[in-house]
């Protein structure tokens, strides 16, 4: 079966600008994909390209084995966009069913109320979009995306106007997506959130991919810290399996040991050392 | 099918929420009543006119004050038609209202379709609905009544779904603000070239009065408007029929077949540039 999201040699030229400069990415069924860099990296394009929003310079996007862009390839997939609004005056309720018409969607109010459901707006159902809050606003979003049962979903920063209790609700919902077979692209500057819930995470950096695999490849090992009586030791250079002989030299020693710690870098560590500092 | 009918119905509700369309109705009960005023007061007088030979006073005040109306009509379609539309792309692209219809599987052809759909289904009734009212006042206040009387409804609602098209079309390149402008110059240029004809019919000037036919042809929506003006009088003949060719705001001048077709022909180049135009625009 075709990928969910292929890209391969992927170019963007707006102008004297190159966005993308030959970007490979795939996305299997089921699999969320984390895309992360500095602002300017090309992420949004990349995004954009492959909902056929943006077209390539050079380069080719297939989404479920149809070209990028295509009515067919567009059928497939869901998108929410870093800037998007809704029409004011439609309620919650009506902008999922003008997405349903377009998505060709025969779900009809029972898809309606499970979407609203999973983004805790069924309150809301009724409401004009306009008298939403920025996160209500962008859960909506998130419940827009899902009409039509996509096999990819696109999302652009999707939590940055959510507060805690929200992200964890959008956090839970793209779990309950993988287990479910879609295909998630996660466009975001929020690393914690990438390194909880993707499979794999993707750094890009001047319109290149400098760095890709999952969040456990990534890290690297930083030591091993032991709490004993005496305090807190660490061995910078020992790994987890030296644990063990370390624990046993220690209370061989006559010290006592509450706990042990294998350190590692955090996926902060990882885009900071791939991105050298770079902002935008 | 459907995606278009979603689509335009989306246009036609933004349409009828946007403040414009209150704003226009407002201008419109107002140019009304005032138009009324207007042809209660001329028509009153009309019968103590002795006017040189030649000149059949009910006529001529009649034809003047539907002619007068046709362009009001024009005038407001066309701030409607122009409000309604000068956003479509560039500026709800700008505003993140396009990005989420654009991914859907409906084509963008079909979305710039349907978006002029939605505009002409709020405009055209409108238009209609005015040129008939002031059509009606004239002749229930004035007792008379167009040589024709369907025909320069239709041409100036042709007219104006014809500024629909190039406000669209414009939208795909220029900014709201920046279309806005362009519009209501291409549209002023129109109204200019009425005027020249005139002044060119009125001298006489053969090279004045070409020109102008040129440029009217150029934007066919005002020889659409010089075309209905002529219509109201078709059958006026003498110095009467003479007279009203230096109607307000350009005067009447036949356009017939060839000038309905040319209009056809010339939405479908519009539509064709903006379609091209749209599906190369990255968003």
């Amino acid at each position: 079966m075709a990928p969910a999201l292929a890209a391969e040699r992927l170019v963007k030229r707006y102008g004297r600008v190159e966005a993308l400069r030959g970007v490979d990415l795939t996305v299997e069924e089921g699999e969320l994909v984390g895309l992360l860099g500095p602002n300017g990296a090309g992420k949004s394009t990349l995004v954009k390209i492959a909902c056929g929003l943006v077209r390539p310079s050079k380069g080719s996007a297939e989404v479920c084995g149809h070209r990028a862009g295509s009515l067919t390839a567009r059928a497939q997939l869901g998108y929410l966009a870093e800037l998007f609004r809704f029409p004011g005056w439609y309620t919650a309720d009506e902008v999922l069913e003008l997405h349903q018409k377009l998505a060709r969607s025969d779900g009809g109010a029972a898809e309606r109320a499970e979407l609203l459901e999973l983004v805790a707006l069924s309150e809301a159902r009724h409401r004009r979009v306009e008298g939403f809050s920025k996160g209500m606003a962008q859960r909506l979003g998130v419940a827009q995306a899902l009409v039509g049962r996509p096999r990819l979903l696109l999302l652009d920063e999707p939590t940055s106007a959510l507060d805690p209790v929200g992200r964890r609700t959008v956090r839970e919902l793209l779990e309950g997506l993988r287990d479910r077979g879609v295909a998630v692209l996660l466009n975001s500057h929020l690393l914690s959130e990438i390194e909880l819930v993707c499979d794999r995470v993707a750094i890009l950096l001047d319109g290149r991919i400098v760095t890709a695999g999952s969040p456990a490849e990534l890290s690297k090992p930083r030591g091993v810290e032991i709490e004993t009586a005496a305090g807190i030791r660490t061995y910078e250079t020992a790994g987890r399996e030296d644990v063990p002989a370390l624990v046993a030299d220690l209370v061989a020693a006559g010290e006592r040991v509450y706990g042990v710690r294998v350190l590692s870098s955090t996926l902060e560590d990882v885009y900071l050392e791939a991105v050298g500092g770079e902002t935008s | 099918m459907r995606e278009l009918v979603t689509i335009a119905r989306y246009g036609l509700r933004e349409g009828l929420r946007r403040k414009a369309f209150a704003v226009v109705l407002l201008l419109t009960v107002l140019f009304l009543f005032l138009y009324w005023l207007g042809d209660h007061y001329l028509f009153r007088d009309v019968a103590h006119i002795q006017p040189p030979e030649g000149i059949e006073p009910r006529t001529f005040a009649g034809a003047f004050m539907v002619g007068l109306a046709m362009f009001a009509t024009l005038f407001l379609g066309v701030v409607l038609a122009v409000f309604l539309t000068l956003a479509a792309v560039r500026g709800d692209a700008e505003r993140g209202l396009l990005q989420p219809l654009v991914v859907r599987p409906l084509g963008r052809s079909k979305l710039l379709v349907a978006r002029w759909l939605g505009a002409v289904a709020v405009c055209t009734p409108y238009v209609l609905a005015v040129y008939f009212a002031s059509m009606a006042i004239t002749g229930l206040t004035g007792h008379w009544w167009p040589d024709r009387i369907a025909t320069p409804g239709i041409e100036l609602a042709a007219a104006v779904a014809l500024v629909a098209a190039i406000s669209l079309l414009g939208s795909v390149f220029l900014s709201s603000i920046a279309n806005g402008i362009a519009v209501f110059m291409v549209f002023g240029a129109g109204i200019v070239a009425g005027l020249l004809g005139t002044i060119g019919h009125a001298l006489p000037s053969r090279t004045l009065s070409h020109g102008a036919r040129i440029a009217a042809w150029i934007l066919p929506f005002e020889a659409l408007y010089e075309d209905g003006l002529h219509e109201i009088t078709a059958d006026t003949t003498s110095l009467t029929g003479f007279l009203l060719r230096l109607g307000p705001f350009g005067g009447a001048e036949q356009g017939g077949t060839t000038l309905r077709l040319w209009a056809a022909a010339y939405l479908v180049l519009v539509a064709a540039v903006a379609l091209a135009g749209f599906s190369r625009r990255d968003l």
